[in-house]
């Protein structure tokens, strides 16, 4: 799979070159249309040389700072993660105080362990039950809930994950090896507004000994969204 | 806008593919794009509506063929532009004009933390009476317009239920384009699959879709 995904990338960046050219760049409400006669110019095909090029320009100007800019890669690539919302879904399962707050008002419960204020951006959070599945999408863009989980997987932002889950999730949840019994309520979660969800998955049977950091292990980003099961096991887990 | 950003509900895209172990940026370029979009955006001299809507309004095999990070850094390019913080100009060249007086970053590394969790900065605390209420009947409008929407063409036309009054938020069809904020009640309304699908879906299954005041009359 990987590789497939790496052959694509390999292909789109090296059409990059050709479409990321100003004028494509500058979408259709700009009125220079002198400014899209780029056949002849010499842009780097080389994304990086380009970001690069931007990022330069910017700190050039004042308008960002770059140790700004390294604390922003840092915080998404080590700080904010799905072991946020993994303690989260650990502390519901083993206080059912905290599971009746998270439920109720996600950021008041989540805002425990600082990852969101309690006044700050909305998150919701909808319950997995031998009844009903739920499954966060979002057809229209990338939204997902950050402050717990991370910055999205790229099969989260894709189009075959966008296109069917609303339309398939039963489909979907197998191609994640998750079969789900007719009797089961499938619930999808369209984020098409400024509200975050995140899925709240089933305990697995066999960890009543378990303390909160040891459930918390076995939470796994993908259950989280809802594409998942927990196992009462770490191992193979996603 | 009816673009191919709308996917909900289309087949045959392919496989979903899971990476394992998946890196948070597969390539350093994507960090940095990422990380000036957000420090860019403290200028606020753009809303998030608008930032998703230069994404929508690429061609489509363009949105296709992209990266999500190349989409980011052509939607930033096109909004440091358009908002005046640089100039086409100064695009081409990689320069500041010159004679230019040097601004001061609104965000440095001291406010992140601060400011990651009002981000989407879209909840409105004024007082605007609800068109609707929970357990209520509604059917999504049909419309179709030509700037940014975030009624997918899946539910337009149909029929769902008020399960939940989320607040006031800002509305993106006017947002996006600068057109003010327009602060109106957010539900997230319950639509059966087989509403949404017929007879193919599951009978018990079922798609929540949030949804603006303006994305609705009584059913």
């Amino acid at each position: 799979m990987t590789t497939t995904r790496r052959d694509f990338l390999t292909a789109a960046a090296a059409t990059a070159g050709a479409a990321m050219t100003p004028d494509l760049a500058h979408g259709h409400e700009h009125d220079h249309p002198h400014e899209h006669d780029h056949e002849h110019q010499v842009v780097p095909s080389d994304p990086a040389l380009r970001v690069k090029a931007l990022e330069s320009l910017l700190v050039e100007k004042g308008l960002v700072d770059r140790a700004a800019l390294d604390a922003l890669v840092d915080t998404y690539e080590n700080k904010i993660g799905p072991r946020n919302g993994a303690r989260v879904v650990a502390r519901a399962w083993a206080d059912p105080a905290y599971k009746a707050r998270l439920l109720a008002d996600a950021n008041d419960a989540m805002a425990d362990f600082g990852f969101v204020s309690r006044q700050g951006d909305r998150m919701v959070v909808v319950e997995n039950t031998p009844a009903v599945h739920n499954l966060i999408v979002c057809t229209l863009c990338s939204c997902y809930p950050w402050p717990v989980l991370g910055l999205p997987p790229v099969w989260y932002k894709s189009a075959p994950y966008r296109s069917r889950s609303v339309i398939d999730p039963r489909g979907v949840l197998r191609e994640f090896g998750v079969e789900l019994a007719d009797n089961v309520e499938v619930r999808v979660w369209d984020s098409t507004a400024e509200l975050r969800y995140m899925v709240l998955p089933e305990r697995p049977a066999g960890t009543e000994r378990l303390s909160e950091e040891q459930l918390a292990a076995l939470v796994t980003r993908d259950s989280m969204v809802g594409v998942a099961k927990v196992a009462a096991t770490s191992e193979g887990q996603r | 806008m009816n673009g191919i950003h709308d996917m909900g509900g289309m087949q045959d895209m392919g496989a979903i593919e899971h990476e394992k172990n998946e890196p948070v940026f597969h390539a350093a370029w994507e960090s940095r794009v990422f990380a000036m979009f957000l420090a860019a955006g403290a200028w606020r001299k753009w809303n998030l509506d608008a930032f998703r809507h230069t994404r929508e309004v690429l061609p489509p095999a363009d949105y296709l063929q992209l990266s999500y990070y190349e989409q980011w850094f052509s939607g930033l390019r096109d909004l440091l532009v358009r908002r005046g913080l640089v100039t086409a100009a100064e695009m081409e060249s990689g320069k500041p004009a010159p004679g230019t007086a040097k601004a001061t970053p609104p965000l440095t590394a001291d406010k992140i933390p601060a400011t990651l969790p009002n981000r989407l900065h879209a909840q409105r605390d004024v007082p605007v009476r609800p068109r609707f209420q929970p357990g209520q009947q509604v059917r999504a409008r049909n419309i179709n317009p030509v700037g940014h929407t975030r009624l997918p063409r899946y539910a337009r036309g149909k029929s769902g239920t008020i399960h939940r009054d989320h607040g006031v938020f800002v509305f993106p069809d006017t947002n996006a384009h600068f057109l003010g904020e327009n602060p109106q009640h957010v539900y997230s309304v319950c639509f059966t699959a087989r509403e949404l699908w017929g007879a193919q879906s599951a009978e018990k299954d079922c798609v929540y879709v949030d949804m603006w005041d303006d994305y609705l009359d009584p059913a």
